[in-house]
């Protein structure tokens, strides 16, 4: 098992709570019809954006999806800034012209959330395409959902991955419904690592919901990626603890069901393993849980309070 | 001056902005080994090498999102998709991530990509390698259309398009890649969203762009003996249209034909007619006449595709009628 160190552990709690916290608030704003239109909420699938992105170095590049707010937040995302820009504001991150969908700081090394499924391939592919011609070190992640696998693009880009070498880490997470269905009613192939030997490349499944097997298994792979070995597919099990949206009463799962992947939440029982091992205290848990929410207040706050963008910003960023 | 073809110029165009900065490559099927399905490449390889010049598996999505991700990193990517008839294959890349962007991002990143593609009819391919798809083009905020019509403005543009730090639809013509005209030694650039009036005249305007050009000067040169002066306006550039030239020629001619060789419903030539209307109405002494391509799919059998596409006579009684 992957061991952090006292420092490591405490980030990568606290990085978890951090999006937990964020949707939970997102959940909230949008019952009080304080947040408008819709949002794909991330809660439940923490330890896979905190596993795999704490592993990468701060100047390499992910690509995220519909549900980004947790790789956002992963990618040294500012949480004022994330907030401001869901609610539509000029302080967002895209100045409230993006949005929950589109979420994006290239300053950080995110390339953008996207409202098309596996709208993120190409342009992680190519971002890797550059990379490799500049000679980098530097590597990409792709983050993708089970619904993705069956968009063509994804076959276009990992086929053309594989075959000029890019450092693209494509990193599917199988949170096992597309919107309503089911990877059991959509997927001819259910053992998604059999996909990447369609383009010879490795692959590897792991424990989603344990952020420390995640950790364990990115870290091997984004060195393999790094090592100039060409892309592979990491897939990371799942859960979303809230529906597709905001709208979604989530007929077509089980209450059983949940309640499962609810056991296997990966916040409490990175917590418990913290406090079992020795690297952080009962105390120091609470610490970083009260330090947290206290950050997302604050987060909210400055979202409701900032203004919306001025009426001129209709027609600027569209041409350079 | 020295005479090259539409291809050479457009050659020579890649050429020199490769040679200018390294971060400019190409990409597309066909491109390399072969020279481009019309040999708009040919050469590139040897002298650049397969990493600046690459040939790609048939994936027309993948070509433009990957040169959007390579364009975010600071490329400068030229990609080729063969035929605009295969643009549905990437047009979610390219409307909703290429041409969206930047907006989306609050202007935190440019796409200095070039999509060079080509179309038009003249080749009897038939339906799906026939199409002037321009139209669905302008319908996309975020992204330039320009369709050159000669060999001095094909190299001009082109030049410009790569210069661009915004995303550039760059629509060639198949039945033009030989075609010759002058073009200068040495270095120039075309702006993009000029239009330029390639024969002056006084009595009626022809607003059209790309392989209609040709048709179009043809046709004012046989009004001419019929004593109809005609000015033929070259668009150049139909995303942004250069509203002023049109609104200038139209002021003085005081009547307008459109000629366009896609098909006519919510064709190009639909937003050309109304940007006149909506510029210079109270300067028209006669309705705007559209000279388009059928609505139908492009027949192969080559009668009827010269019939679903305007002739220099079609255009010739078109004037007329507007005439009269």
């Amino acid at each position: 098992m992957y061991e952090p160190s006292k420092e490591e552990a405490a980030r990568l709690l606290r990085q978890m709570m951090e999006i937990r916290q964020f949707e939970d608030k997102i959940m909230e704003l949008l019952a009080k019809n304080i947040a408008e239109g819709g949002s794909h909420l991330y809660a439940g699938m923490e330890a896979v954006a905190v596993g795999v992105i704490s592993s990468l170095n701060p100047d390499d590049y992910i690509t995220s999806t519909h549900r980004g707010h947790g790789h956002a937040i992963a990618k040294d995302g500012d949480l004022n800034a994330l907030m401001a820009e869901i609610l539509g504001k000029k302080t967002g991150v895209c100045k409230g012209k993006g949005g929950s969908l589109h979420l994006a700081d290239l300053n950080k090394g995110n390339l953008g959330a996207n409202g098309i499924v596996a709208g993120g391939l190409g342009i992680a592919t190519g971002a890797a395409l550059a990379l490799k011609m500049s000679k980098s070190s530097k590597i990409v992640v792709c983050f993708f959902g089970d619904g993705a696998l069956n968009n063509g693009i994804t076959h276009e880009c990992m086929n053309m991955a594989s075959l000029w070498k890019l450092p693209v880490l494509y990193l599917c997470e199988n949170n096992l419904y597309a919107m309503s269905v089911s990877i059991f009613r959509a997927c001819s192939v259910k053992d998604f690592k059999k996909r990447a030997a369609a383009y010879d490349m490795p692959a590897e499944v792991v424990d989603g919901m344990d952020v420390l097997a995640v950790k364990e298994a990115a870290t091997k792979w984004i060195e393999y990626v790094r090592n100039g070995n060409g892309p592979c597919l990491l897939v990371c099990n799942t859960y979303r603890y809230y529906g597709h949206s905001r709208s979604d009463p989530r007929v077509y799962r089980t209450k059983e069901e949940e309640k499962f992947y609810k056991e296997k939440d990966p916040i409490p029982n990175f917590a418990k393993i913290c406090i079992q091992k020795g690297w952080l205290t009962e105390h120091e848990v609470k610490q970083i849980e009260a330090s947290v929410t206290k950050a997302i207040e604050e987060a909210t706050e400055y979202a409701i309070k900032s203004p919306l963008p001025d009426p001129e910003e209709l027609y600027t960023d569209l041409y350079v | 001056m020295r005479e090259i073809t539409y291809r050479q110029a457009l050659n020579e165009a890649l050429d020199e902005e490769m040679a200018r900065d390294e971060k400019v490559f190409l990409m597309g099927e066909d491109i390399a080994i072969y020279g481009g399905a019309y040999g708009v490449t040919a050469g590139l390889l040897n002298k650049y090498g397969e990493d600046r010049v690459r040939d790609t598996p048939i994936s027309e999505a993948a070509i433009v999102g990957t040169g959007l991700g390579a364009a975010l990193l600071g490329y400068r990517p030229v990609v080729e998709i063969m035929y605009i008839d295969f643009i549905g294959l990437c047009m979610d890349q390219l409307n909703n991530q290429v041409a969206k962007i930047r907006y989306m991002f609050g202007g935190k990143c440019t796409v200095p990509l070039t999509i060079r593609t080509e179309g038009g009819a003249g080749r009897t391919l038939g339906a799906h390698h026939s199409q002037s798809l321009e139209a669905w083009l302008m319908h996309i905020p975020g992204i330039k259309v320009v369709m050159p019509a000669t060999p001095v403005d094909a190299k001009g543009l082109l030049k410009s398009s790569i210069r661009d730090n915004n995303p550039v639809v760059f629509i060639e013509h198949k039945m033009l890649y030989n075609t010759k005209g002058p073009v200068p030694d040495g270095e120039y650039l075309t702006p993009i969203g000029k239009a330029e009036i390639k024969r002056h005249g006084n009595d009626i305007t022809i607003l059209t762009y790309s392989r209609m050009l040709l048709f179009s000067l043809q046709a004012a040169e046989i009004l001419e003996k019929e004593g109809i002066s005609v000015e033929v306006v070259d668009l150049r550039t139909l995303l942004p249209l250069d509203r002023e030239t049109i609104r200038k020629s139209v002021m003085k001619t005081n009547r307008v034909v459109i000629v366009e060789e896609d098909t006519k419903t919510a064709g190009a030539g639909a937003e050309i007619g109304m940007t006149v209307i909506e510029e210079c109405f109270d300067y028209l002494d006669a309705p705007i006449k559209r000279i388009a391509g059928a609505d139908v799919p492009m027949p192969k059998a080559p009668n009827l595709e010269k019939l679903a596409i305007p002739s220099v006579e079609s255009i010739v009684e078109g004037i007329m009628e507007v005439m009269k």
